[in-house]
């Protein structure tokens, strides 16, 4: 995607070029940032098993969601969910809606890392937060596609592999809410919601959700408020949308 | 058996989603309004979800450490701490009230 280049330095006639800025990166370099990233997030792996377990589910459920689901908010808001005893259906509702943003990451990843069509199913399981991260900031599609390929494994090993570890560890430790483990699971959504408030319109909306949830915690069964709390994000958005063509029709109104 | 329903029902739901992502033809979900909202209802969904897990149990609204270890994990992204510190803050913070009876 020509828009995710950095242009190119203008050189002096002669000079060499700098392989640096000519390739804008190293093969070493890309796999030292995925590395970085891989183990970093794969380490809190253990977090989610940890949780999970304490939540009451079984080892071999705990490794399975880690296998089959492979993302991470996701995880944690279903074994959240199950834990309040919802319903099955409504807690994978949560679960789903919070994956649905990993669409839109292959929809970017498709076109920056150019892959043969029978491969895609194969590289689906590893487009989420961190690969696309680690994807969209190298510069050319050899890059990136190393990016993809180490950030993906290395989070898939060590993500099932600290799971493991967590669940084991949890069921040692029993009382884990001594350890203060049960605020590893709000505190891994509060670690991904931050970076996303950039603006006054991501702060509503969260504001919203907020409040929506508390309100309906007492009100609506188990799993079900937070689906209705996700309402937020496009009540937000038609206000603003009410608001802007507001303007431009008082705008109208005094060109006239 | 419940359980292994949701982990099911998840784990395809999950997976169809980021595979359409790399099956479709580049501008079919490129509109807008589309992209506005899946960039926004992650930031719902996370806000009510970090609320729920800190002040609720079942149906009622709690007040406990947790609210404290939260508070420590914000404190900690204000100062830039890596992913795992932000959690591991909490999780000290959170033992740490509760161990003085909090």
């Amino acid at each position: 995607m020509a828009e995710q280049q950095t242009p190119a330095p203008i050189r002096a006639e002669g000079t060499a070029p700098d392989p640096l800025t000519a390739l804008g990166k190293t093969d070493s370099a890309v796999v030292r940032d995925a590395l970085g990233v891989g183990f970093a997030v794969g380490l809190s792996g253990f977090a989610f098993g940890v949780t999970s377990a304490s939540n009451g589910l079984s080892l071999l459920q705990t490794c399975a969601l880690s296998l089959l689901v492979f993302t991470g908010a996701s995880q944690f808001a279903l074994v959240g969910a199950l834990a309040g005893g919802g319903n099955p259906v409504t807690a994978a509702a949560g679960a789903f809606f919070l994956g649905v943003r990993n669409a839109f990451y292959g929809l970017r990843l498709s076109q920056l890392l150019e892959l043969p069509r029978w491969v895609r199913p194969f590289a689906a399981q590893w487009v989420i937060d961190e690969t696309t991260a680690v994807t969209l900031a190298q510069p050319t599609r050899r890059a990136r596609r190393i990016g993809f390929v180490v950030t993906g494994l290395s989070l898939y090993v060590l993500w099932n592999l600290t799971t493991l570890l967590g669940a084991l560890g949890a069921e040692a430790i029993g009382d884990t809410a001594a350890w203060g483990l049960d605020a590893a699971g709000p505190a891994t959504f509060l670690a991904l919601l931050a970076p996303m408030l950039r603006s006054t319109t991501e702060r509503a909306v969260a504001a919203l959700a907020v409040v929506l949830m508390l309100g309906l915690v007492p009100v609506l069964p188990n799993g079900v408020p937070v689906l209705v709390a996700a309402l937020a994000a496009p009540l937000v958005l038609f206000v603003q949308g009410r608001r802007a063509s507001a303007g431009t029709n008082s705008r109208e109104g005094t060109d006239r | 058996m419940n359980i292994w329903i949701a982990i099911a029902v998840t784990a395809v739901g999950c997976y169809a989603v980021k595979l359409l992502g790399l099956l479709v033809p580049v501008g079919v979900l490129e509109k807008p309004l589309v992209k506005r909202m899946a960039a926004l209802l992650p930031v719902a969904l996370l806000a009510a979800l970090t609320a729920q897990q800190t002040f609720a149990e079942g149906q009622n609204l709690i007040l406990d450490a947790k609210a404290a270890g939260l508070l420590a994990a914000a404190v900690a992204f204000v100062l830039r701490a890596p992913f795992l510190l932000i959690i591991g803050a909490a999780v000290v913070v959170t033992a740490g009230v509760r161990a003085l009876g909090g």
